[in-house]
């Protein structure tokens, strides 16, 4: 279970409009209780820094990863995962989404248009290296 | 001994641990280090052969290992290593709808086949040049498969006698483009693909293009230049040609150019016929004429050699040459292999000259039924003649004098050579062939072809005449 509050979800899914007909990417930072269920508080937008068509890749540059790292310590909050689009797909993990997933973080996938945000969804990587869809619990009040 | 920063989503496995002091000299020595301490991370850092996964980046310092000595990369007292994850991803290449998968469910659900091949079929780009008797087929069953990207070049327009075997036409398309009526119907077939249109002619001038961007040719043309230069253009270009060919009862197929999953390359055409035969040896189906279920039976299996080589799914029909006679329902396959004396083909040459033939008849001169009305109408000065059999003069006519198709040449002086000459038969294809038997033995230059014929004029100009 992920709770992602309304601000948190409106700057993602601006992002992901804005950056249309590209992918967007970033991260997102909360806390996680005893039970795992994750509340999403803070969104840190990054650029996709895939050299290539970016309508249907992304990449975040390591460096930018270390400072979303370095980000966490100071917000002392936790790294819960990583934001992305899917321009005009749907918000289903591809192939390139499965080889390149981490452990531990939620993926969340943003389904859009050149105007509107069709779908938003959050995955998590399980032990056999597959995609487990995780329940959102949206429109969390700002806090 | 080191400083190994860990990265959130593999602190799971450290004990949630995100800074560990780990002992070695290099990198390699760190990272094995630290796997025997934390065994869980070994499957997240290394890959089968044990080396560091593709998606695993590592950095001494500021400087990533791949820019210094990889895993030998010395470490010194007090260097900070970083495990940094590669972040990426992106949408898949190929996705389809809810409707595209209900559409290919009779696919999908085949163990051997399934979505992975449906995948390979969307990706696909196929060039099929003709859209004639093979072309037909050919399309009409790529285009239900789900091959996502399919070419059709042709020059030709829609004759009411090649409805006897191209079913992708009817009787509303007579007179346009193949390729646009072609089109058209695919696209009532299967709205999920791309149709690519060349209203044009292959010519050595433009196949390289035309053939580069395309995975897979499928060649349904049905004349002897056409085909050496779709082979040789499809050898230069690197792309495997699915080959089909008909005449009256007897039907081929092969895959040329054909790469295996061994990376061993099958023979082509020219392997098989590195000549031409004489000009006028073998007639066209225009000329020798072909039983019209045919192309049907042939086509079909040139597009399932077509889905097999796309898909890679079972054993591709290269260096083997299928035989199918009709009339005795016996089939062969031969064996056939490269030849080891044949000179490598290097460039397009002029395949016309090559085969001593042309590629396409050339054109001739028409006039519409109204301005045959205007001419009439006007005192324009010209003579009518008809083509057709007696019998059907009986039935009607507009005051043509009579010289039947098969006795043209023998009555050319019955011909005026001063003035404009309009010739026409019932719709138009065998006054066509007259005018061209009479340009070339006479070289008359004053013939027009009266279009769609003594039906069109009736239509047209004068309703209240019989039809038949």
């Amino acid at each position: 279970m992920i709770s992602i509050s309304e601000e948190a979800e409106q700057i993602m899914n601006e992002d992901a409009i804005s950056s249309f007909p590209n992918e967007c990417c970033g991260f997102f930072y909360g806390t996680e209780d005893e039970q795992g269920h994750r509340q999403v508080t803070k969104v840190l937008v990054v650029n996709n820094s895939k050299e290539g068509d970016q309508r249907k890749r992304f990449e975040i540059s390591p460096k930018d990863y270390l400072n979303a790292e370095r980000y966490a310590d100071e917000l002392e909050l936790q790294l819960l995962g990583v934001y992305h689009s899917h321009p005009n797909h749907p918000a289903i993990p591809s192939e390139h989404d499965r080889v390149a997933a981490q452990p531990y973080f939620s993926y969340i996938i943003i389904s859009v248009n050149e105007s509107e945000v069709q779908d938003l969804r959050s995955w998590r990587l399980n032990e056999e290296f597959k995609f487990n869809e995780e329940q959102i619990k949206h429109k969390l009040l700002n806090q | 001994m080191a400083t190994v920063i860990i990265p959130t989503p593999l602190r799971k496995f450290t004990n949630n641990t995100a800074r560990l002091e780990v002992k070695g000299d290099t990198i390699e020595q760190t990272v094995n280090e630290l796997t025997v301490n934390f065994p869980d991370l070994k499957k997240h850092l290394l890959d089968e052969k044990g080396e560091i996964r593709s998606f695993v980046n590592i950095f001494v310092g500021d400087e990533d290992i791949r820019d210094l000595q990889q895993g030998k990369t010395p470490i010194k007292e007090n260097t900070v290593i970083s495990i940094v994850p590669a972040i990426a991803g992106g949408t898949s290449d190929v996705t389809f709808s809810k409707e595209e998968l209900a559409r290919y469910n009779r696919h999908i659900i085949i163990p051997e086949f399934g979505i992975e091949a449906q995948k390979k079929l969307k990706a696909a780009k196929v060039l099929v040049v003709g859209s004639g008797g093979l072309g037909s087929p050919v399309l009409l069953y790529l285009a239900a498969a789900g091959v996502g990207n399919i070419g059709i070049i042709d020059f030709d327009v829609v004759d009411d006698s090649n409805l006897q075997r191209q079913v992708l036409f009817g009787i509303d398309e007579i007179g346009k483009p193949k390729v646009e009526a072609a089109k058209r119907r695919l696209e009532a077939l299967n709205p999920h693909i791309n149709i690519t249109l060349y209203n044009t002619q292959l010519t050595s001038a433009n196949a390289l293009d035309i053939i580069k961007q395309y995975d897979v040719v499928a060649d349904g043309t049905d004349n002897f230049p056409t085909r050496y230069l779709v082979n040789d253009a499809s050898v230069l270009a690197g792309k495997p040609n699915v080959y089909a060919s008909i005449f009256q009862f007897e039907g081929q197929v092969s895959v040329f150019n054909y790469t295996n999953k061994d990376g061993e390359l099958g023979p082509n055409y020219r392997d098989l016929y590195p000549t031409p035969p004489p000009p006028g040896l073998v007639p066209s189906c225009a000329e020798g004429g072909v039983l019209g279920v045919l192309p049907g039976i042939i086509g079909s299996l040139q597009a399932l050699e077509v889905i097999k080589v796309v898909t890679g799914i079972g054993d591709v029909l290269s260096g083997r040459f299928f035989i199918f006679d009709a009339l005795t329902f016996e089939t062969r396959t031969f064996k056939i292999a490269s030849r080891k004396d044949s000179a490598p083909i290097t460039q397009l040459i002029d395949y016309e000259q090559f085969c001593g033939m042309k590629a396409v008849e050339k054109p001739i001169k028409e006039i519409t039924p109204r301005e045959l009305y205007d001419w009439q109408v006007q005192g324009e000065k010209f003579q009518l003649i008809d083509v057709r059999e007696p019998h059907e003069y009986d039935i009607v006519n507009i005051g043509a004098e009579l010289i039947p198709l098969a006795t043209v040449s023998a009555n050319v002086d019955k011909i005026d050579v001063d003035k404009k000459v309009v010739v026409h038969c019932k719709m138009g294809g065998r006054s066509a062939k007259a005018i061209r038997e009479l340009e070339e033995k006479f070289g008359l230059k004053n013939l027009y072809n009266l279009k769609g014929g003594i039906l069109g004029y009736i239509d047209e100009v004068q309703p209240e005449l019989t039809k038949y």
